[in-house]
C-alpha cells in the first residue's frame, strides 16, 4: 500500500490540532479571564453526602442494607397499593407490573425498564408520591424486590443487597439503543 | 423615588378624605349607568388575529371578565363608552393586561400549556411560558439555595445564588420544548392543545463551561448528572460536551429573576434539547464517567420505534413549525389573509418555512420575520388570498442542517407504527371551511 511520507505528515498535524481542539474546553473563553475567579466554597465531604444519593448503574452509591419480595409486599400494600393498585398490575395509570411478553402494552418495569438500579433510585428519591424520601433503605430494598418478583425478574426468595442488585439483568435492556437522528435531510 | 414622588405620595397618604380611587368608583358608578342599555360596549377583538376578523368566543379567552382589580389597587376593568371623558387608570406598582385580553396557560395534572393562538412573536410571555414538573412546583428561598458541583472535578465546590451572579453573565433568547409536545385527535383543538410545551424566553445566567473551569472538570468526565430540588428530585444524565459547549445556569428569564415554574432560583438550560433536561431547581451537578441511568432516561423520556428498538438519550429537538393565525377557533372571511405561526429547531437556525395553502399540493416561501436565532422560534409570515373555497393550510420547516419537518406518514414510515410519544414533529394542517370556520386536521395516529 502506498502511504506517501508527506500525507503522514499531514494525518501527524491533523491529529495534533484535533487533540488541541479537545483541549480548547478548559481555555478561557475571554482572553483576560483568570483561570479560576474564586467564588463559591470548598464543599465538604459532609455537604456532600447529605446530598449525593445518586446510583449509578454498576451500583455505584448503593447503601448498605438489604429486602426481600415478602416485606416488600406488606410494605406495597400499606404506601403504594393506593395509586398503584393491590398488585401493581391494575390498569391504573401507574401501572407497576407486567412481565415482558404481557399483552396489554403498557410500558411498565418488566417490560420496558433497563436496570434494576434505577427502581431502586426512583423509589428512594421520589416516592411515595404523599411523602418523597420517607422510606428507610430497607424498605426501598424490599420494594425493588417485591417490584422485580411481581415482574418475574427474580425469585420471590431472592434477598436483594448492593451486590446482586446491580447484576441483575434487566429483560428489556437489550432493546435499547442510541439517539440515531443527525439532522440533515432524513428523518428518523 | 425623586422628591417631588414622595411629596406626592405624601399627599395623598394625608390629604384630604376623598381619596382616588372612592373618586374614580363613583365616576365608574355613572359611567357603568350610561352603559346600561347603550351600545357603548364593544366585544374585544380576538387576540393573535386581526382586528375585523370574527373571535370564536366560546371556548376561548377573549371575553373581558370585568371582576378583577389591579394588584395597585387602581380599579382598571371599568369600561367607558368614551375613554376621552374619564381619566383613566393612574400610574401603578405593577402592569396588567387589558381586561379584553385574557390569555391563559392549559394546565393538566402535569403540564400547563402555551396559548399560541393568542400571542404575537417570538418571546413568550413569562407568566405564560409552558409548565411541566414532576412532583409541583417547589418554594425555594433564595437565601438558603446552593448549587454543589461534585464527582470527577478537582475541587468540589458549593455557590450560592450571590456567588452564581458574581460570575461574567450571558443571555440568550432560546425555546424550550418539552419532548412530549404533540396531541391530536379531534378538530376543535387549538395550538395550544396540539404543540403547547413549547415557549421562549431571554435567559440569563452562567454559561456551566464558566462553573466547569472553576471546579476543575477532570479531562476523563463524560457525563453529568443534574439534580433538582422539587419533591421529586428530578435527575437527568447529561454529557460533559454539552456542559462545555453552551449550557447555562440560568437565573433570569425575560428581564427578571426567574419563575418558580421555571426553575427558580436557578435551572439548567441546554439550548435546543429535550425540555426534561434543563432542569430546573438544580440543586446538585456530579461528574461522572458513566450516564446514571435515572428513571426520566429510561422508563420516561425514551422512544419505541421499529423493531421493538427503544430509542435512548434523544436529546436535540427536531425542526417543527405550527400556523397559528389562521387557526382553531378563529374565524377568516374570503379575501387577504396573512397567515403567520412560529418555527423553530433545536439543531440551528431556520433556513426556510414553505407554506402550502391547498393541502400540500404546492408550497411557497413564507417570509421569515428577523431576528432568525439559532435554536429559536422563528416568526413567519406568508401573504395569501382566500377565494373562499374550503382548502387546507399547511407549514413546513427546514433547518440549516436541511432538516425538513417531516408529515405524520414519514415519521410512521421512519419509526414504525409503535412509534412512541416523544419527538413527534409533524406537519400540522388546518382546514379552512366555506364559511370561514378554521378546525385542525388530526391525524391519523394510533
Amino acid at each position: 500500500m502506498l502511504i506517501k511520507r508527506s500525507s503522514c505528515y499531514r494525518v501527524a498535524v491533523v491529529m495534533v490540532l484535533g487533540m488541541l481542539a479537545c483541549h480548547t474546553n478548559t481555555r478561557p473563553p475571554v482572553s483576560d479571564w483568570p483561570s479560576r475567579f474564586g467564588f463559591g466554597k470548598t464543599a465538604t465531604s459532609r455537604q456532600i453526602d447529605s446530598l449525593n444519593i445518586s446510583i449509578a448503574p454498576d451500583g455505584k452509591g448503593l447503601p448498605s442494607g438489604s429486602g426481600n419480595a415478602a416485606t416488600g409486599r406488606t410494605i406495597y400494600l400499606a404506601k403504594c397499593a393506593a395509586c398503584h393498585g393491590e398488585t401493581g398490575a391494575e390498569p391504573t395509570p401507574n401501572r407497576l407490573v407486567a412481565p415482558m411478553g404481557d399483552t396489554s402494552r403498557v410500558k411498565t418495569i418488566g417490560n420496558y425498564w433497563p436496570y434494576a438500579t434505577t427502581v431502586f433510585d426512583y423509589i428512594r428519591r421520589a416516592m411515595p408520591f404523599n411523602a418523597p424520601g420517607s422510606l428507610s433503605n430497607e424498605e426501598v430494598y424490599s420494594l425493588t424486590a417485591f417490584l422485580l418478583y411481581r415482574n418475574e425478574v427474580i425469585d420471590s426468595t431472592v434477598l436483594l443487597n448492593a451486590v446482586n442488585l446491580p447484576k441483575i439483568v434487566m429483560p428489556a435492556k437489550k432493546y435499547y439503543v442510541d439517539d440515531d437522528r443527525r439532522g440533515g435531510n432524513e428523518v428518523r | 423615588m425623586t422628591l417631588d414622588d414622595k411629596e406626592n405620595e405624601d399627599k395623598e397618604n394625608t390629604g384630604k378624605k376623598i381619596p382616588r380611587r372612592t373618586m374614580l368608583r363613583a365616576a365608574a358608578v355613572s359611567a357603568a349607568a350610561a352603559l346600561m342599555g347603550a351600545s357603548g360596549v364593544q366585544r374585544a377583538p380576538g387576540a393573535g388575529q386581526p382586528a375585523g376578523s370574527n373571535a370564536r368566543t366560546g371556548n376561548t379567552p377573549g371575553t373581558a371578565d370585568l371582576s378583577g382589580a389591579a394588584p395597585n389597587g387602581n380599579d382598571t376593568t371599568q369600561i367607558y363608552a368614551d375613554p376621552t371623558k374619564n381619566t383613566g387608570t393612574l400610574p401603578g406598582k405593577l402592569g396588567t393586561r387589558s381586561p379584553y385580553e385574557q390569555p391563559v396557560k392549559k394546565p393538566s395534572d402535569i403540564s400547563s400549556r402555551t396559548p399560541f393562538q393568542d400571542l404575537y412573536g417570538i418571546i413568550t410571555p413569562s407568566d405564560l411560558h409552558f409548565e411541566r414538573s414532576h412532583a409541583g412546583v417547589p418554594r425555594i428561598d433564595p437565601e438558603k439555595y446552593e448549587l454543589l458541583i461534585h464527582g470527577m472535578v478537582e475541587r468540589p465546590m458549593v455557590f450560592s445564588l450571590r456567588d452564581l451572579k458574581r460570575f461574567p453573565a450571558v443571555s440568550r433568547i432560546a425555546f424550550i420544548e418539552c419532548s412530549g409536545n404533540f396531541r391530536s385527535g379531534k378538530e376543535t383543538m387549538t395550538a395550544q392543545e396540539i404543540c403547547g410545551l413549547t415557549s421562549q424566553s431571554e435567559w440569563i445566567g452562567v454559561m456551566l463551561s464558566t462553573l466547569f473551569r472553576e471546579v476543575g472538570v477532570h479531562p476523563k468526565a463524560t457525563w453529568f448528572l443534574a439534580e433538582g430540588s422539587d419533591a421529586a428530585v428530578m435527575t437527568r444524565s447529561i454529557p460533559v460536551e454539552k456542559g462545555w459547549k453552551d449550557a447555562m445556569i440560568a437565573y433570569g428569564q425575560n428581564g427578571e429573576a426567574i419563575r418558580p415554574e421555571q426553575g427558580y432560583p436557578a435551572r439548567l438550560f441546554l439550548p435546543g434539547w429535550e425540555g426534561n433536561t434543563n432542569v430546573k431547581w438544580i440543586r446538585r451537578i456530579e461528574l461522572s464517567d458513566q450516564p446514571f441511568m435515572t428513571r426520566e432516561e429510561t422508563s420516561k423520556y425514551t422512544e419505541t420505534i421499529r423493531d421493538h428498538k427503544i430509542r435512548q438519550f434523544s436529546f436535540d429537538m427536531d425542526a417543527r413549525s405550527i400556523i397559528t393565525y389562521p387557526s382553531f377557533p378563529q374565524q377568516v372571511e374570503k379575501g387577504w389573509i396573512e397567515i403567520r405561526g412560529i418555527a423553530w429547531s433545536g439543531r440551528g437556525k431556520i433556513d426556510r418555512v414553505e407554506v402550502s395553502t391547498d393541502a400540500g399540493k404546492h408550497w411557497q416561501k413564507a417570509v421569515l420575520q428577523e431576528p432568525v436565532l439559532d435554536k429559536a422560534h422563528t416568526y413567519f409570515r406568508h401573504l395569501w388570498y382566500w377565494d373562499g373555497k374550503p382548502t387546507e393550510i399547511m407549514s413546513l420547516a427546514v433547518d440549516d442542517t436541511g432538516y425538513r419537518q417531516p408529515t405524520m406518514k414519514q415519521l410512521i414510515q421512519a419509526r414504525g407504527t409503535d412509534m412512541g410519544g416523544y419527538h413527534v414533529n409533524p406537519v400540522t394542517a388546518w382546514q379552512l371551511k366555506g364559511d370561514g370556520t378554521v378546525l385542525f386536521k388530526p391525524e391519523k395516529w394510533k
